[in-house]
C-alpha cells in the first residue's frame, strides 16, 4: 500500500467502518511510514477539536424574541 | 417525565400552541447553534432560528412523521441556512481533488509533517484557536460544511445526516471525507505557523 492509497479510507477507517483487509494494510502501512501516522493522527485530533470548538449558549434575548416572534406569526396560522 | 416529541406533535396537530413552546425550548439552542455554526453572524442565526421554527409551525400539519421530528426539524434548519448563504453569493470555490490534500513526496523521499497533536489542549483550544477552526469551517463549501456540522459537531448518524439533507448516505461519506481532509489541512497550515 502506498500513501496515496490510504487517503481515500481514511474518514472510514476512523469511523471504524473500513473492511478489516483494508483497515489492516493500512495499519501496516502506518507502522512503517511516520508521515502517513501524524496524517492520520492530525486528522483525528482535527474531528475532536470540532466538538468543543464553539458551544455558544442560546441569549436569553434571543430566546424571549423568538418566543415573541412565533406568538405573534402563529396566532394568525 | 420528559413529554415525547411524537406526543408533543400530536398535541399541536390538535391545536396546542403551548406544545409547540414546549418544542420550541427544548430544540431552540441545538438550531441556534447549527445556525451560527453555518451562518457565523448572530444576527443571520437568529433570522434563521425564527424563520425555521415558523416553517415548523406551518408545515406541522403535513408531517407525517416518515423521519423523526429532530430529523425534520434540522432539514428545515439546514435548509433556511443554506438559502441564507446562497442569497449572500459568497460561496467558497470548490474543493480540490482527494490528493492534493496528502503531502508531497519528492523523489521518493518521504515528506516531514508537523505533529501538532501533543500541543496541550487549552493551547490547541485557544479562543484565537477556536476562531481559527470556525474560519476554516466557513471555507467549506456550504453543502459540505452542513454535513461536517451535523455529523461530526451534533453528533447525527449518516443515516440522519443524510435525511436532514436530502442525500445519499454516500454522499454523507464523501463530503464529509472531504470536508475533514480540507479542514485538518487548514488546522495543520494554523498550528505549524503558530509552532515555529
Amino acid at each position: 500500500m502506498k500513501c496515496q492509497d490510504i487517503l481515500k479510507g481514511l474518514s472510514e477507517y476512523i469511523d471504524g467502518e473500513l473492511d478489516p483487509k483494508l483497515c489492516e494494510a493500512l495499519e501496516c502501512h502506518m507502522e512503517d511510514c511516520n508521515p502517513c501516522l501524524i496524517f492520520v493522527n492530525t486528522l483525528k485530533k482535527t474531528i475532536s477539536l470540532y466538538k468543543y470548538a464553539s458551544s455558544e449558549p442560546l441569549p436569553k434575548e434571543v430566546h424571549l424574541r423568538l418566543h415573541d416572534f412565533l406568538k405573534k406569526k402563529c396566532q394568525g396560522c | 417525565m420528559d413529554i415525547s416529541d411524537q406526543v408533543l406533535v400530536e398535541k399541536i396537530k390538535a391545536g396546542d400552541y403551548q406544545a409547540f413552546e414546549s418544542l420550541v425550548t427544548r430544540y431552540e439552542s441545538k438550531v441556534y447553534r447549527l445556525a451560527i455554526r453555518m451562518l457565523r453572524n448572530p444576527e443571520d442565526a437568529e433570522d434563521a432560528l425564527q424563520e425555521a421554527f415558523l416553517q415548523v409551525y406551518r408545515g406541522m400539519k403535513s408531517f407525517e412523521g416518515r423521519s423523526t421530528f429532530s430529523t425534520w426539524l434540522f432539514r428545515l434548519a439546514t435548509n433556511v441556512c443554506l438559502m441564507k448563504i446562497r442569497h449572500r453569493g459568497t460561496e467558497p470555490a470548490k474543493l480540490l481533488p482527494l490528493e492534493d490534500y496528502l503531502p508531497r513526496h519528492e523523489e521518493g523521499e518521504h515528506p516531514q509533517i508537523f505533529d501538532w497533536t501533543g500541543r496541550p489542549e487549552e493551547a490547541l483550544l485557544s479562543k484565537e484557536s477556536r476562531e481559527k477552526m470556525l474560519e476554516a469551517l466557513e471555507k467549506l463549501p456550504a453543502d459540505y460544511r452542513a454535513v461536517f456540522i451535523l455529523r461530526d459537531m451534533e453528533g447525527f448518524s449518516n443515516v440522519e445526516t443524510g435525511e436532514a439533507l436530502g442525500i445519499s448516505v454516500a454522499a454523507v461519506k464523501s463530503r464529509l471525507h472531504r470536508a475533514r481532509l480540507t479542514l485538518r489541512g487548514l488546522l495543520q497550515n494554523y498550528f505549524e505557523k503558530e509552532g515555529t
